[in-house]
Formats: C-alpha cells, sequence, structure tokens
C-alpha cells in the first residue's frame, strides 16, 4: 500500500518537473520570437526614413524597398516570414552601399544616424534570430522525446518552425551587388 | 559550465561580506566597548554599523566605483553607434542592457561593474571611442558582457567596495579623526584607538590578498572566449587588445578598482606573476588565435 502511495507520488512529481520544463522552453521560444519581431517592427520604422533621405539618389532601389514594405503586414507562415526578412535586408544593404557613393550623402548627419540604427538592426536580427532558432531546436527535440510527447500531446505543444530561408527559396532572393 | 561560474562567484561574494561584517564588527565593538563600557551596547553598536555598512555597500557599491572614476552616462544622442552596439551585443548574449558609461580620457581602457545582469553597468574611456573601429570595440563590449554574465563583476565590485571600506576606517581610526579631538587630554582613548588602528593596518595586506584570490585572472581568459561566442567574431578583440597593449598613456584611476578595467591602467610590466591583476595581453592574445 505505502509502496503504491510512493510511486504514485513520485510518478506526480515527475510529471510536474516534466510540464514545467515544457512550459519554461515554450516560453523562451515566444520571448525569442518576440525579439525578432521587436527588431523587425523597428526596421520597418526606420526604412520610410531611409527612403526619405535618399530621395533623389539610386530611385530604382528605393522604390523596390517601397514595394517590399508595403506587402509587410498579410499573415504569413515563418518561413515566407524569413524570407521577406531576408530580402528586406538585402535592399536595405544595397541602398545604404550606393548612398555611399555620394558624398553629400555620407555627410549627411540623419543619414549617418539611420546608417547606424539600421545596420546595428540587421545585426540585431541576426543575433535574435540564432537565438530563437537555437531555442526552438531545443523545444522541437523535447517535445518529440520520449515520455515528454505524451505530455506534449496532452498540452496541445505542437512542433515550432524556424526562422530561416529554405535553401531553395534562398536562390530567388539573392541580389546581384 | 558558465552555471557553476555563478554559482561559485556568489558564494565568494557571501564569504567576502561575512568577512567584512565580521571585521567591522569587531572593530567597532572594540571601539565603542572602550566608550561606553557595556557589552551589550557596543555588541549592538558593532553589528548594526557593519550591517547597515554592509547593506549599502551592498546596493550601491557600483555607483562608488562610478563616482570616484569620474564616469558620465553615455547618452544615445552622443554615442549612438557604441549604444546600438551594446544593444545587438546584449541581444546575442541573452542578457538585460546594462547602463553605458564613459570616461573622458585619452588613455584605452573599460570595465564593468553592478551587482547582477539587472543591475550592470558597462564603462569605456573616451580614448577607447577614438582609437578602436566598431568591431574592435564590439570585442571589448562583448568581453565586459561575459564578466557580467558570469558574475565576476559582483566578486570584484563588491570585494573592491568592502576593502576600501576596511581600509578608509583603519586610517580613520589610527588618525584618530572621528573621536580623538574632542576628548583631547583622554591619551588612554586615543591609546587603545591606535593600537585597534594597528590591528587593521595589520590586517590590510590579508584583505588585499583576499581581493587577489577573489578576482582570479583566469577569468579574463575565460572573458575572452565568452566575448568571441558572443561577437562570432575574434579577430575585433584580438585586435583590440594590441591596441590596448600599444597604448602606454598611463590613466588616474582609483587604485583599489584597478582590477576592474580590461587591461590595466598603471601600465607598466607585463609579465605574469601571482600578484599581477591583469594577464599579459600577450598571452590571452594567444589564447585567442588558438580558438577555432
Amino acid at each position: 500500500m505505502i509502496v503504491l502511495l510512493i510511486v504514485i507520488i513520485l510518478l506526480i512529481i515527475g510529471i510536474i518537473v516534466l510540464y514545467n520544463h515544457l512550459v519554461g522552453l515554450n516560453i523562451r521560444c515566444n520571448n525569442a520570437w518576440s525579439q525578432i519581431d521587436n527588431q523587425l517592427k523597428r526596421r520597418a520604422d526606420l526604412i520610410p526614413n531611409l527612403v526619405e533621405v535618399t530621395k533623389g539618389y539610386a530611385d530604382y532601389e528605393r522604390e523596390t524597398l517601397m514595394k517590399i514594405i508595403e506587402t509587410r503586414n498579410e499573415t504569413k507562415t515563418m518561413g515566407e516570414l524569413a524570407k521577406q526578412s531576408e530580402e528586406v535586408s538585402n535592399n536595405v544593404k544595397k541602398l545604404l552601399m550606393l548612398a555611399e557613393n555620394y558624398p553629400d550623402l555620407k555627410a549627411n548627419e540623419v543619414f549617418k544616424n539611420l546608417q547606424i540604427e539600421l545596420t546595428g538592426t540587421e545585426d540585431k536580427i541576426a543575433f535574435a534570430r540564432q537565438f530563437y532558432n537555437d531555442s526552438v531546436q531545443h523545444y522541437n527535440t523535447a517535445i518529440m522525446s520520449f515520455p515528454n510527447n505524451l505530455l506534449a500531446k496532452i498540452m496541445k505543444y505542437k512542433e515550432k518552425e524556424y526562422f530561416k530561408v529554405d535553401q531553395a527559396d534562398k536562390e530567388l532572393v539573392k541580389v546581384e551587388l | 559550465m558558465i552555471f557553476r561560474d555563478v554559482r561559485k562567484n556568489k558564494i565568494k561574494t557571501v564569504i567576502i561580506i561575512t568577512i567584512f561584517f565580521i571585521l567591522v564588527s569587531l572593530l567597532v565593538y572594540f571601539v565603542s566597548l572602550y566608550f561606553f563600557d557595556n557589552i551589550y551596547l557596543a555588541a549592538f553598536i558593532g553589528i548594526a554599523f557593519s550591517g547597515l555598512s554592509a547593506f549599502i555597500s551592498y546596493y550601491n557599491s557600483d555607483k562608488m566605483i562610478l563616482k570616484v572614476n569620474g564616469a558620465r552616462p553615455a547618452t544615445r544622442e552622443e554615442f549612438l553607434q557604441l549604444n546600438v552596439s551594446l544593444e545587438s551585443l546584449c541581444i546575442s548574449a541573452g542578457l538585460p542592457l546594462p547602463k553605458l558609461y564613459v570616461m573622458d580620457t585619452p588613455a584605452l581602457n573599460a570595465f564593468a561593474t553592478g551587482r547582477n545582469p539587472e543591475h550592470a553597468v558597462v564603462c569605456v574611456t573616451t580614448g577607447l571611442l577614438n582609437k578602436l573601429d566598431k568591431y574592435e570595440m564590439e570585442g571589448v563590449l562583448a568581453h565586459e558582457l561575459s564578466h557580467i554574465k558570469n558574475y565576476d563583476i559582483l566578486v570584484s565590485t563588491i570585494a573592491i567596495v568592502m576593502v576600501g571600506f576596511v581600509t578608509i576606517l583603519a586610517d580613520m581610526f589610527t588618525h584618530g579623526w572621528i573621536f580623538g579631538s574632542s576628548r583631547d587630554s583622554d591619551n588612554k582613548a586615543s591609546a587603545i584607538l591606535m593600537l585597534v588602528g594597528l590591528v587593521f593596518i595589520i590586517l590590510s595586506p590579508i584583505a588585499a590578498t583576499l581581493l587577489q584570490l577573489a578576482i582570479s585572472r583566469n577569468r579574463e581568459y575565460l572573458a575572452d572566449a565568452t566575448a568571441v561566442q558572443i561577437t562570432r567574431n575574434k579577430e575585433g578583440l584580438i585586435k583590440a587588445l594590441s591596441k590596448l597593449e600599444q597604448d602606454n598613456i598611463p590613466m588616474e584611476v582609483n587604485k583599489a578598482t584597478e582590477s576592474l578595467f580590461i587591461a590595466n591602467p598603471f601600465k607598466g610590466k607585463q609579465k605574469d606573476s601571482v600578484w599581477s591583476t591583469h594577464p599579459s595581453t600577450s598571452n590571452r592574445i594567444k589564447k585567442l588565435q588558438e580558438i577555432q
């Protein structure tokens, strides 16, 4: 009788520990995602300024960039978001690089600050993406291994998608520099 | 790995605070015992005084260190690139954003202080800002962030403030600054105060040794390695370290805070010995180059 009771208690403790572990991993993924999301929003806020300040220079690149960010608000899968993000990244970098050719623009204080902010935001997105993908990998491994998978099913925890561009899509977004 | 380091550092801090508490309690106990001739009152004063000073030191140590070194906040308006770099490195390191300070001096140096990642400060000199490019600066910032992540800042900051406090107390008693003058004719009183002070002068080197032990030089190597993990670029830190080594502008900093800095502010000898607070820069560069 007592043995049975101890076994049950141990089992319950085990389930609680597992449950907390999974919840923790899930929260970490969500936090990691909100970090990427924050930086994507920050970048989207900065781009109109960049487009504004580079008016009259590199007009083709400006218009391309405008077109991409206009389609931003539609709901998408993680892979599509990542692909779009990379597309924006490439165009921002290209526009910043082209602007380097214009001395008066390069000397412009507003442009200089924007350049620092946008380059920084690109770095932050890269770092945040790494952190997110690491967290997702942890989470996915955890919910698929035994006995977590039983618990994960009850908790309705599903596998999460990585924030990265598929190899096939990658070819499409490549820009010529 | 890193969690074990963090725990070790927290234990070290508890030991330092305990030693500080006992030392200061005893000192104040003996002094007040002479004046009030009541064991309970003296014990109460001793414990209350040292408890209060330990408490104040723990919560204000970072501010004290910034103050003695004359640092000022680095605003986003004035130092945009520096702030942006720190923000991105924090995302990579998974740390909350520390406060950023600068010291106006042509010397090349940087340090971090605080009691935990939520209450941390990173400080760089303006000389460093002028001489290093973006990647080199990120290497230095990442090095300081590693100290924050490992809780090295907790141990060193607390050790510095508490050892400094004991030294000041000992100084005050030997010179009879606090009680001495009002009881001018009482020679016995000042004699006892001097004696207590002398004991503390003898104890000071022991305290200093404690400080040396607490802030082991291996922490620098570890912080360098973690910095590379954070920036994913070791060239920046290597170049920054060689610039720090070549630079020979000495810096006016508070002597007690010397061990906090990334490079020895007083320059001079560059060889690893038991007593040096900093490993030689060439050794650090060599170890960095070994990282794949």
